[in-house]
């Protein structure tokens, strides 16, 4: 099975590649167009912020290519969210557009600190992608933005009001965690996802 | 619901894990990967690793020592210890780390937590700051591995750290640590209501109930300790309980 990583200087790639190999997987970290359309499955992690990280895909065009592919992909924390249509990070900014999702900040609140960093429960599960997982199981989140709950939910969070945890939309599947970070839960959830 | 987090912060020196009290008198406490592997089993949420020496001394194997926790463990952790330059901290987040805390390059030059931010994202950005009180002045700001007074008020400088785009402060008590008398509650509660990025309280974890107590009263986001930990005083398991127990959201 190849499985491309799609290297954007977008983020800690790192820590995606050693749960891979820690899965005994090996994966290509690229950014060549043909390595990731002929690819198995692929990974798009992402950190840091919106616009750079467009403007980095936008460079090496694969702001084109990636709504054209067709196999198994899994976006992780930045890597979902742009995948929407739109953020308000960084004064506004335009995604990739294959989910119909808006990218908005957290409320600045007392008792609900920004960026949400920490181990929170998973609910509402609805997909393959969460196999075996039990409802109240832990993952780790780092993020300042959020996609609402619609349609396209397949696992929820909630900080205080309910956000999407985990988005779908054909073969487009991604998650707001850092399922490479997230212990034996998030193990299972990257076996499930290579199992698609 | 988010969680209360538990972080081990293991202190390396030469790559090996050590922890003295009030930063002196250092003890052999173990190897760093082994002991990240372990916690990480135990349930701890995080792990810190903070090259103590590095501020005077050059350090070679940090990120070597990044990478090898990285390859072994599956839940986040922070590497600090004279960490001054944005090279030096793509260097370790390319290696694996997930977040880098920078202390005593931070004060000499505020702009750098911007210029961290700005490239790499707060998320991943830590300021840690070590405050000690005395009087007449109050929660003083220290540098240099706790060596030196930089006349700053502790919750100034914490509320400067994240304006400039720190995204968590880990706030260490030196007139607490080592102490095993409990969290500096006052200080910690100070920060905590001042910045709106998470706070983790350090310094000066005897107990069980000291964790409660930091959480209930001083409502920090996740509490960190060494000792208590290298030595088994304390499991993570049986800490996560007893917060449970008195009504505290831990991951279990």
């Amino acid at each position: 099975m190849e499985i491309a990583v799609i290297d954007y200087k977008g983020g800690n790639v790192q820590s995606v590649l050693f749960a891979l190999e820690r899965l005994g997987v090996q994966a290509t970290l690229t950014s060549e167009p043909e390595v990731i359309r002929r690819a198995d499955k692929v990974l798009f992690p992402g950190e840091g912020e919106a616009a750079s990280a467009m403007r980095e895909l936008r460079a090496q065009g694969l702001d084109e290519l990636l709504p054209t592919l067709t196999q198994p992909f899994l976006g992780i924390c930045l890597g979902m969210q742009l995948l929407g249509q739109h953020s308000e990070e960084g004064g506004g900014t335009d995604l990739l557009g294959i989910l119909p999702f808006n990218v908005i900040r957290f409320p600045n609140a007392p008792e609900y600190k920004v960026p949400h960093m920490g181990w929170n429960n998973l609910q509402v599960l609805r997909s393959p992608l969460f196999e075996g997982l039990r409802e109240e199981d832990y993952v780790y989140f780092v993020h300042s933005y959020y996609a609402p709950v619609g349609d396209y939910t397949i696992a929820q969070a909630e900080y205080p009001a309910p956000f999407s945890a985990a988005v779908q939309y054909k073969n487009f599947y991604a998650v707001q965690f850092h399922t490479e970070k997230s212990g034996p839960v998030g193990t299972r959830i990257l076996e499930n996802f290579l199992k698609l | 619901m988010l969680t209360k987090r538990i972080i081990p912060c293991l202190d390396v020196k030469d790559g090996r894990t050590v922890k003295g009290v009030r930063f002196e008198g250092l003890r052999d406490a173990g190897d760093p990967v082994a002991l990240a592997a372990r916690y990480a089993r135990e349930g701890a949420d995080e792990l810190v690793f903070l090259d103590i020496t590095a501020t005077n001394q050059k350090r070679a194997t940090l990120v070597a020592l990044v990478r090898d926790v990285a390859r072994e463990l599956d839940i986040p952790f922070t590497v600090g210890g004279g960490i001054g330059t944005v090279a030096d901290v793509e260097a370790l987040l390319l290696n694996g780390a997930d977040k880098v805390s920078i202390n005593s390059a931070a004060l000499a030059r505020p702009e750098l937590i911007d210029e961290l931010a700005a490239r790499f994202g707060s998320q991943c950005i830590v300021v840690a700051a070590d405050a000690r009180f005395h009087e007449p002045d109050g929660w003083q700001i220290y540098t240099r591995a706790g060596t030196h007074n930089t006349g700053r008020d502790a919750v100034q400088w914490c509320r400067e750290a994240a304006d400039r785009g720190a995204g968590e402060i880990l706030l260490t008590s030196m007139s607490n640590d080592g102490t095993k008398d409990g969290f500096a509650l006052d200080i910690t509660g100070a920060v905590s209501r001042a910045v709106s990025v998470p706070v983790v309280a350090s310094g000066g974890a005897g107990s069980k109930q000291d964790f409660t107590n930091v959480f209930q009263q001083a409502h920090a986001d996740a509490g960190l300790a060494a000792s208590i930990f290298h030595f088994g005083e304390i499991g993570i398991r049986e800490l996560k309980e007893h917060l449970r127990a008195d009504g505290i959201p831990v991951r279990l």
